[in-house]
């Protein structure tokens, strides 16, 4: 970026760390951009004279006489319906060779929607899906991640999620995303016809990682520009959120703050939350629904992350590799999405919470008939006929591969109810049983 | 007025060097290019002041000026309130423009041009001390009593007060004279500050009423009473929220105020909406006219969220003193205790466990003490329940606020990860769960001359039931189905019966999501009936299904009013059930 005549610049630093560095200077603003040898920075701490900036490119060869220009406002993206099917990188400069944008420019990481002002999320987004659709029904406004194993392949049913989603816009916001994620959503998209619904702000593994920190708030904002102007619903999707926290802990611990779990800075909560509560419904129609990824680390997720993660967002869908059917499945115990209920049995079938309810619980006997067979022990009839019912009610259900309506969901259900057990057993209310017993 | 420049900033926290005198906790703005940002004093070192900003301070500058305002953070109390939505430092949400918050917009949380029917309730040459009534107006169904301000210490005699008719907030109402003769002039609005609690009454003593709730796991297991404390710590997803929610929709209480301190807006979004719709059950008025929200969520200022719980204590305190019978629900807890850590990380100051402020405990007990049944200067009782849920790191109950929050709280609705994993709702663990009220001997008598002369020892029974089965499962799943006795896998399903029939509710089911006490009563004396027979079994495999069944006719009973002949009728199947395998 060029330097222009009102802007400040200095040239003596007194203190550089791995992602900071600190400078004397006078009427510097809180959370100011800046450049230091032509990297852009942004203070993150001013005591007197003495102002600290964190260099989102790394300080590596910064030498103490760097060049410092101040830009007396805090980073910002420009929006416009130009953003529509471009590629940025994390500092919203084009990098798929296209003109600069042209549009309005506005901070980003601006300010909380007032609660009063919110629309409570009421449509159903359908991904064909069962072990979403059916069991952790997705609404627009709604924030939920995928808790995945590295090695699982979260980055491709959430590509698929995107293109089912009958959205207007799906912003990517890719945070150390390996080149070969990033051809997959680009050829994801460009193959299904949609690339100019979308917008992507990339951070790869060959960036530098502190500079990732600005993606989920440049694809916040361009969401926030889609939904707010122009009524439209609005898909954010961030991969992964793990390497965007881990960047967090690196500035915190270079600017020598007292670590909580995990070595993770003891504002990650409010960190988090700050943008996921940017998912939201606007009265006027739009909305932006935010699906993010969690990389967790040997599947614990009472680590700091996904602990924290859980305790903001509305849900979590959690993958996990089911052997009995060779398949990736939704698992229906840690899976949850907490805005279901406000469309299940209402805009979906009435019966919709009680089959759902009823066959998580049936599969939890037949994960407790799994150890009694472990451990050695005879099985019961209904052990066994639990078993044949949690191997079948995987295969159709739960396994990613499923793409089905919800009310095809319901009657595979029910018919599986039929055929391994007896009413007493299901326990559904007779109201439904009577509607839906004998029809399976 | 003492005015000062800042000097540094480091995300929230503010120093400001002072050319004046500066209290702790004081108020400040801080003056960003025209725009006043709100700021309390929390440390003060020689000359400078170290400010929590309220608000964002992004922009902010060395140099930029602050002002000093004499008074700590305060609530504004008056007629009004109810039914409102405040955020954590009072401020009306309704009354702010625009779709997003604007920072330095500060908006009236009561309303200056509504006038109220006053009628007096003092009358000149009366003596009166701080709290006590002057009139009344009424502030929806509520008599809302104007009090002698909090703050006014000494004995006042009345001088004159107005006939009854209308009024606006500020205008005076009554004349209060001091011992030295001084007048002090008397409208409906005072002030008190959030940190200090209201003291204006005669005595504490031990809660003894049962404050129903409708949650059977807690009213017929682990019972909450009039002016007791309790908390719900859980996992994530564990339920927290939905039976706090479940609790404020149906809890036997004049007032409910609900602080949302630091979780998510579409939580509160929820009660925006339901609220103004649905049916208070004891009264058949809208839940909104009896409530209000105090709502910081997670993404508002991390200061003003440790405010909330302070504001929402405070205004509970307020109508406690007008003899009511406030439950105040925080959610969470957990969040209020980080911004407490991000403050104090930020200060530097010596980390205790989890890096949460050494003081930590301290400061929990001390909030939770100001709930509590008080008996006014007038003699009639008010009261303040409290309970506020838990949110532990990675769901570990060892942890700092968990730990602080058990010293404090006398119930404990611990929620396990385990039932809510299989569906069992509430998650409410029935075994690691107490209430230390159960165990006082007033709550006893109160409880065995209001819902049954034998109710606790049921209550007894039915958790000695319960722990019996938990032992029996246990050892099945050590030796398997054949391995032990038959009636091992009997304890079990009676074990399981009550788990099913009494324990679980659904919170979505228009019948079941409620229950009076008097059906509680009525349901665990059936069950217990039920858990007192001997029944005949030739081997473990007929058990299961037995008691299944009859789990599903009494899950039918649950989901249906008693008064409809269905209910009856399902009540007659489960009955012959039972008989068909009695011992004789
Ligand atoms: N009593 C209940 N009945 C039915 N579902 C429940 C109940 N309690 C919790 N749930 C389910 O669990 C989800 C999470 O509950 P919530 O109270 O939000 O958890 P927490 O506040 O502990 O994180 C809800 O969205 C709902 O789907
Ligand atoms: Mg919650």
């Amino acid at each position: 970026m060029a330097t222009q005549a009102f802007q400040k610049i200095y040239t003596k630093l007194n203190q550089i760390t791995k992602a900071t560095c600190s400078i004397n200077a006078s009427g510097v603003g809180n959370e100011e951009l800046a450049t230091v040898s032509g990297r852009l920075a942004q203070v993150v701490k001013i005591l007197g004279e003495n102002v600290t900036l964190q260099i989102f490119a790394g300080t590596e060869g910064i030498g103490t006489d760097a060049e410092v220009v101040f830009f007396g406002k805090p980073p910002t993206l420009k929006v416009s319906d130009q953003l529509g099917g471009r590629f940025f990188n994390a500092y919203g400069v084009p990098i798929d060779g296209g003109p600069e944008i042209e549009g309005t420019e506005v901070e980003i990481g601006g300010p909380s929607v007032n609660p009063v002002r919110r629309k409570q999320p009421s449509e159903l987004i359908a991904t064909g899906i069962a072990g979403i659709d059916l069991n952790n029904t997705l609404v627009t406004g709604q924030k939920i991640p995928f808790f995945a194993d590295p090695d699982q392949p979260y980055n491709e049913v959430m590509a698929m999620v995107a293109l089912r989603a009958q959205s207007d816009k799906i912003i990517l916001g890719g945070m150390g995303l390996s080149n070969d994620d990033y051809l997959l959503y680009k050829n994801t998209f460009e193959n299904a016809g949609v690339i100019d619904r979308i917008i992507s702000f990339v951070n790869t593994t060959e960036d530098p990682t502190v500079e990732r920190l600005l993606v989920p708030n440049m694809a916040l904002t361009a969401a926030e520009y889609f939904a707010l102007e122009k009524n439209e619903k609005v898909l954010v999707l961030l991969t992964d959120m793990t390497l965007y926290c881990d960047a967090l802990s690196i500035v915190s611990n270079r600017m020598d703050q007292i670590p909580s779990k995990d070595s993770m800075p003891g504002s990650l909560y409010s960190d988090l939350a700050k943008l996921y509560e940017k998912a939201v419904q606007f009265p006027g129609g739009g909305s932006i629904t935010i699906i993010a990824v969690t990389t967790l680390s040997g599947g614990d997720i009472t680590h700091a992350i996904p602990d924290n993660t859980g305790y903001i967002t509305e849900g979590q869908l959690f993958l996990k590799r089911d052997t009995d059917i060779a398949k990736v499945i939704v698992d229906p115990f840690r899976s949850l999405s907490r805005l279901k209920q406000l469309v299940i049995g209402t805009k979906t079938r009435a019966d919709h919470p009680q089959v759902m309810n009823t066959a998580v619980r049936l599969y939890a006997d037949a994960a407790n008939a799994k150890t009694k067979l472990e451990n050695g022990f005879d099985l019961s009839d209904y052990d066994e006929r639990v078993l044949q019912f949690a191997k079948e009610y995987a295969e159709h259900i739960l396994a990613i591969d499923v793409n089905v309506t919800t009310d095809a969901m319901l009657d595979i259900t029910w018919d599986m109810f039929r055929r391994y057990f007896n009413r007493a057993e299901v326990g559904i209310k007779d109201e439904f049983m009577n509607i839906h017993w004998k029809k399976a | 007025m003492t005015k000062g420049i800042v000097k540094g900033i480091i995300a929230n926290l503010v120093q400001v060097e002072v050319s004046g005198p500066v209290s702790q906790n004081e108020i400040c703005y801080i003056n960003l290019g025209g725009v006043k940002l709100m700021a309390e004093v929390i440390k003060v070192l020689g000359n400078v002041a170290y400010t929590q900003v309220f608000e964002s301070t992004r922009g902010l500058r060395p140099g930029d000026t602050v002002e000093f305002t004499e008074h700590m953070l305060e609530v504004k109390l008056g007629p009004g309130m109810l039914s409102k939505n405040y955020d954590g430092l009072q401020n009306d949400l309704n009354k702010m423009e625009g779709v997003f918050l604007t920072r330095g917009e500060y908006t009236d949380p009561l309303d200056e041009e509504s006038t109220w029917k006053f009628s007096p309730i003092a009358k000149a040459g009366d003596k009166v001390n701080g709290g006590d009534w002057l009139g009344s107006v009424p502030e929806s169904w509520i008599s809302h009593k104007i009090m002698v301000p909090f703050a006014l210490e000494d004995e006042y005699t009345v001088k004159s007060i107005v006939t009854e008719g209308d009024y606006k907030i500020n205008d005076t109402v009554a004349i209060i004279t001091d011992k030295a003769g001084k007048d002090v002039p008397i409208n409906m609005i005072q002030r008190w500050p959030v940190k200090v609690p209201i003291k204006a009454f005669k005595e504490k003593p031990r809660p003894f009423k049962l404050l129903e709730t409708g949650v059977r796991t807690m009213d017929t297991l682990n019972p909450m009473v009039e002016g007791g404390t309790g908390f719900i710590p859980g996992p994530f997803g564990a339920g927290k929220t939905v039976l706090q929610h479940a609790i404020s929709k149906n809890a036997d209480a004049d007032l409910i105020i609900v602080a949302a301190c630091g979780e998510r807006a579409n939580e509160v979004v929820e009660l925006f909406v339901e609220f103004p719709e649905l049916d208070d059950p004891r009264t058949g008025r809208k839940l909104m006219e009896r409530t209000i929200i105090i709502c910081n969520t997670s993404n508002m200022p991390v200061a003003s969220r440790e405010a909330s719980v302070y504001t929402a204590m405070t205004i509970a305190e307020y109508y406690r003193n007008m003899g009511l019978k406030v439950l105040l629900l925080a959610d969470s807890t957990s969040r209020w205790a980080q911004a407490l850590r991000e403050m104090s990380n930020r200060m530097e100051e010596l980390p205790g466990p989890d890096a949460f402020p050494m003081d930590l405990p301290a400061i929990v007990s001390s909030f939770y003490a100001r709930a509590g049944f008080v008996y006014l200067n007038n003699e009639t009782s008010g009261s303040i329940t409290f309970i506020g849920t838990v949110s532990p790191a990675g769901g570990n109950l060892k942890e700092p606020v968990t730990e602080s929050t058990k010293k404090a709280a006398r119930c404990f609705y611990a929620l396990s990860q385990a039932r809510a994993d299989s569906k069992r709702y509430p998650a409410v663990d029935p075994i690691d769960s107490y209430s230390k009220y159960l165990e006082y001997p007033e709550v006893i008598a109160y409880l065995n001359a209001n819902v049954s002369p034998h109710w606790v020892d049921d209550v007894n029974l039915a958790k000695n039931i319960l722990l019996r089965g938990k032992e029996a499962q246990e050892q099945i799943n050590i030796l398997g189905d054949d391995g032990v006795p038959l009636a091992y896998h009997d304890k079990q399903w009676k074990s399981e019966l009550i788990d099913k029939i009494i324990l679980q509710q659904d919170g979505f089911d228009k019948v079941d999501q409620s229950t009076p006490m008097i059906r509680q009563k009525y349901m665990l004396e059936l069950i217990l009936g039920i858990c007192a027979k001997d029944f005949v079994f030739d081997s473990y495999d007929v058990v299961m299904p037995y008691y299944v069944k009859m789990i599903n006719l009494c899950k039918q009973m649950n989901f249906l009013e008693m008064d409809n002949p269905e209910f009856k009728r399902y009540e007659a199947e489960l009955n012959d059930v039972v008989e068909e395998r009695r011992a004789k």
